[in-house]
């Protein structure tokens, strides 16, 4: 139960995080959660679970499409990658992210000024 | 994707997710044990690591779905599951609910119905009572309808307002129809031109009165209701046109007014146009109620306001006559307090209404309370069947909603049944309801009914269920699955939502003992009343009218009654006579007039105070019981000798001249040119309103007594007194008695003073009554409230109670403690409930008579009454603990 609370940062940031990954390359969903988990070096607590209600969201907006395809070890699974509008709605969301940051940052730098 | 695409191929994609979900697990296990791991230890971190798979994939779902409304479904298909399973429970809960439920509604529908709802006439907003007062005339302020209109101010308020569309003055009387059938009595309503403007409803056939109808000397034309119309002309359109005989008098019918038309709150069978003489109008003749419809968006103020400036026009139009001051009536400073026609209609009924549907309203809460009580118990036993579902992956909240749609359900089917039951209770509350209570006959369920109901069960599922979802809610999953239905210690904090239940009914159900009660002694102290008649069952009286068309000369209608007298008094098992302007509570209007005494001083322009003003025949007090104080009764020798004299009540003798045997030998008139009239009798006093109000000071002039207008008193109340009164046989003989002497004359409210008696006190039975039942339900449902707790308090006990019996505990102590426990909880419920009670039953003042809101008695009795009841129920249960084997009590567990 107490894990639930940890599952995101803040609204949004999973989602994020796919998005991100998949501009890269287009992956399934068990790579995409191995790939999150090594590239954030388990800094980020994140169940490989929360993922799926992640994407199916990220489905639904059509930010993201996906299709039944063979992996490299040569199982059925489903491929995700980023649409036209899933990359569109990235940029935004990121660049708004870093302006957050920045403010975030700033507030918590030592005050010289 | 659209929605419909998405409902279409949500199988296809919960199937999807599943698999996908599925494959995920796999690879990792595959790889776990790659690395070397044993497929079981991989599973197991597969698992872990991937987080509530059951809860994932529907939150995964969750996505696509309206989940708010699919969860509902599935909770809703869930609670009746629930509730199906646990068929004693259901059945009580829904009982109670159901009875509380429909309690409430039957008496909402009366309150919705009077008291709500405009009257039944077009744009009723805008109509207004002309109610106006007079606290400068002196014993104007008995008057129960304030200072009514003349026909002069009607005059002066038609040509002159600028705030009314139209307006009116009405009365009601009577009249008698001959030459239809047997000769019959009427109820008329006498109208001035603008009346039937007013209230603006279109007549059923024919036309209204017009204008032309209201000229003196003019054709005479009257008006039916659609009721006489159907039972004296069966409905027939060829009405209009056909002549009626009234009062001796043909007259046209012009028109018929529809069904349900009433005037204000008057029943009539006629519409009589009034023919005022405008040129010879006097200032007074304050007996007219006025009606009027204001101009679209005027306020009551201004109205008012507009009334004011017209008085000193009306005083400086007319006059009382040659050498009157007209401006005489500046000292009494005559006030507009014009009132919604709507508030006129209810008069003070509201308050009545209000304290029964509060009363009521305090029995759903102790309803509620008690169901709540059954689901905490309920709760408590399905502890661990909602931690297996909490285990399951259900989130907490989602089985609180749970919980709380059942209780929901529970409300909306206490609901569904309680309005099927209102519809009864509704039927019974009309039945029970006082005849006088005003629009009895437009009691009906309507859409605010239902609305009424569905909030009332939404409000009361939510209420009795809240309480048990949110001690839910508390997290407490591990221990209640470990504990697997094993009570383990109960601990106090437990109890404590319970036991503030247990208090909250008992102050409720004692603050409506408390209103039963000062209710009761409110009746026991009307019954000790002497109302200035005695044994009232073997009264039976009548009315007679005899109109001047018939029998024009005022002794010849004195002697027509003396014969109707005489013919009555020889009627096997009559054993007195007499007749008297109108017997108390009768509810006929009343006469007032100034009266001047002899002996005091009236500076110049004050008029004397105004008295009600009766006549009587002699044989009248001893056949009505009705005690004679001072002096002697008058004699049919001092009425035809025409002898000045008079009698007057107690309460003027006292305060005219001390003592009713001062009064004695003292004389009295009512206007300067009427000689003095002798005092030659006091009588006792009468309750003429009614057994709660005080009784007025009255003068009781003879028969063919020096009148201004007609000394004759054309329309009487027939008493006689006989141990026959009321049956059949003897009404027959009563009826041949009246025609032998005259057979144009009918028989008019013809009932005994027991009916007379009953009607006057409707009103406070019909609150005994209802405050009586809610009372009882409240007692009911509350000693049951405290049954059930301590019951399952004892049970919950039982294993401690067993080891304190093992221990060597006396099973007096045990019955003791378990007493000691509900009484407590009793007397604190009682302070409480006293404390609300003192500031509840103020609010009755007015429903109550000669006790005070805050009687000690009823306050002590009902307490002690409570408290003996809740311990008695503690008993039953206080005595099973006593009885606990201390062997079985402790192997159960």
């Amino acid at each position: 139960m107490t894990k639930e609370t940890q599952r995101d940062l803040f609204p949004g940031a999973l989602e994020m995080m796919i998005l991100r990954t998949l501009k890269r390359q287009p992956l399934h969903g068990y790579a995409l959660a191995q790939h999150i988990k090594r590239t954030s070096d388990d800094l980020l607590q994140i169940e490989e679970g929360s993922l799926y209600p992640a994407l199916q969201r990220l489905l639904k907006q059509e930010l993201v499409k996906a299709e039944w395809g063979t992996s490299s070890t040569n199982r059925r699974v489903r491929i995700y990658r980023l649409t036209h509008a899933g990359a569109k709605h990235l940029q935004r969301e990121v660049s708004s992210f870093e302006r957050m940051l920045d403010g975030i940052t700033r507030v918590l730098a030592p005050g010289e000024s | 994707m659209n929605w419909l695409t998405q409902l279409v191929s949500r199988r296809q994609l919960y199937r999807d997710l599943s698999e996908e979900i599925q494959a995920h697990l796999d690879e990792k296990i595959e790889e776990l044990v790659a690395d070397g791991m044993s497929r079981d230890e991989a599973r197991h971190m597969a698992m872990r690591e991937f987080g509530n798979l059951a809860l994932l994939e529907e939150n995964g779902r969750d996505v696509w779905a309206w989940p708010s409304i699919e969860n509902f479904l599935l909770d809703l298909r869930y609670g009746l599951r629930a509730l199906w399973h646990s068929p004693v429970f259901t059945v009580v809960a829904l009982l109670t609910i159901s009875i509380g439920i429909a309690a409430n509604v039957s008496v909402f529908t009366v309150v919705n119905s009077v008291l709500l709802r405009p009257l039944h006439y077009p744009r009723a907003d805008q109509l207004v009572a002309l109610h106006q007062v007079a606290p400068g005339a002196e014993g104007l302020a008995d008057f129960e309808n304030g200072l009514l209109l003349s026909p002069s101010m009607y005059f002066t308020y038609a040509e002159h307002n600028r705030t009314f569309q139209s307006l009116g003055v009405w009365v009601t009387g009577n009249a008698n129809v001959t030459g239809l059938a047997v000769p019959e009595q009427v109820r008329t309503i006498g109208v001035s031109d603008g009346v039937l403007q007013t209230f603006d409803v279109p007549p059923a056939v024919g036309r209204w009165l017009l204008q032309a109808d209201h000229v003196p000397g003019g054709p005479q034309r009257v008006m039916l209701s659609y009721g006489y119309w159907q039972r004296r002309f069966g409905g027939s359109t060829t009405v209009v046109g056909q002549n009626i005989t009234l009062d001796s008098q043909p007259r046209e019918i012009v028109g018929v007014m529809p069904a349900g038309f009433q005037f204000v709150d008057a029943d009539f069978d006629i519409v009589v146009p009034f023919a005022f003489d405008r040129g010879k109008l006097i200032l007074a003749g304050f007996g007219f109620h006025g009606v009027a419809r204001l101009k679209p968006g005027v306020a009551i103020a201004e109205a008012n306001a507009d009334i004011a400036r017209m008085l000193p026009i009306w005083m400086d139009s007319f006059s009382n006559g040659p050498g009157t001051n007209p401006h005489i009536y500046e000292t009494w400073k005559i006030i507009p307090m014009l009132r919604s026609l709507k508030q006129e209609v209810i008069g003070n009924v509201g308050e009545l209404l209000w304290v029964v549907m509060g009363t009521i309203a305090v029995v759903m809460l102790i309803a509620c309370a008690n169901v709540t009580n059954l689901l905490l118990v309920r709760v408590e036993a399905r502890q661990q069947e909602l931690a297996v579902r909490a285990a399951l992956g259900a989130g907490r909240a989602r089985i609180v909603r749970g919980l709380l749609v059942e209780s929901l359900m529970l409300g909306l089917m206490g609901g569904g049944v309680g309005m099927g039951l209102a519809h009864a209770g509704v039927g019974f509350l009309v039945a029970m309801g006082p005849s006088n209570l005003p629009r009895m006959s437009e009691i009906s369920l309507d859409a605010r009914t239902l609305a009424f109901t569905l909030l009332l069960s939404l409000l009361s599922g939510l209420l009795f269920g809240l309480i048990p979802a949110l001690r839910y809610a508390r997290p407490r999953t591990g221990s209640a699955l470990q504990s697997g239905g094993r009570t383990i210690s109960v601990s106090r904090e437990r109890h404590r939502a319970r036991n503030l239940l247990v208090v909250g009914q008992v102050a409720m159900a004692l603050v409506l003992l408390l209103s039963a009660g000062l209710m009761i002694r409110t009746f026991e102290a009307v019954q000790t009343v002497d109302p200035g008649f005695a044994d009232a069952q073997h009264l039976q009286i009548m009315r007679i009218s005899i109109p001047a068309s018939l029998i024009a000369e005022p002794e010849r209608v004195t002697r027509t009654q003396n014969a109707i007298l005489d013919k009555l008094a020889a009627i096997q098992g009559v054993k007195s006579v007499g007749f008297v302007s109108n017997m108390p509570m009768e509810g006929v209007d009343s006469d007032w007039d100034e009266i001047f005494a002899q002996d005091k001083v009236y500076s110049g322009d004050l008029i004397a105070p105004l008295r009600l003003y009766k006549y009587l025949s002699p044989g009248l007090m001893q056949t009505a019981g009705t005690r004679l104080v001072a002096g002697r009764e008058m004699t049919w020798g001092d009425i035809y000798g025409h002898r000045p004299v008079v009698m007057i009540s107690e309460s003027l003798a006292r305060e005219m001249w001390g003592t009713p045997s001062a009064a004695v030998g003292k004389h009295l008139r009512e206007y300067s040119k009427m000689p003095w009239h002798e005092v030659i009798g006091v009588i006792q006093d009468v309750r003429e309103k009614g057994v709660q109000e005080t009784a007025p000071e009255i003068v009781y002039w003879l028969p063919l007594v020096q009148n201004r207008f007609d000394p004759a008193i054309r329309t009487v109340t027939f008493v006689i007194r006989s141990a026959r009164a009321g049956t059949e046989s003897f009404l027959n003989d009563v009826q041949e008695a009246v025609w032998s002497v005259n057979s144009n004359l009918p028989l008019a409210s013809v009932q005994t003073m027991q009916d007379v008696y009953n009607k006057s006190m409707a009103r406070t039975s019909f609150t005994l009554v209802m405050i009586g039942i809610a009372a009882a339900m409240a007692l009911a449902l509350g000693v049951v409230g405290i049954y059930g707790v301590m019951s399952y308090i004892v049970s919950q006990r039982q294993r401690e109670i067993g080891i304190r019996l093992a221990l060597g505990a006396q099973r007096g102590q045990v019955l003791q403690m378990v007493l000691e426990q509900g009484t407590k909880l009793t007397v604190v419920g009682v302070a409480i409930g006293v404390a609300v009670g003192l500031g509840f039953t103020r609010l009755m003042t007015h429903l109550l008579f000669g006790v005070s809101a805050h009687d000690p008695l009823t306050f002590a009795s009902v307490s002690s009454l409570l408290i003996l009841v809740a311990v008695l129920a503690c008993y039953i249960p206080a005595r099973r603990a006593m009885r606990f084997d201390p062997a079985v009590a402790i192997r159960d567990e």
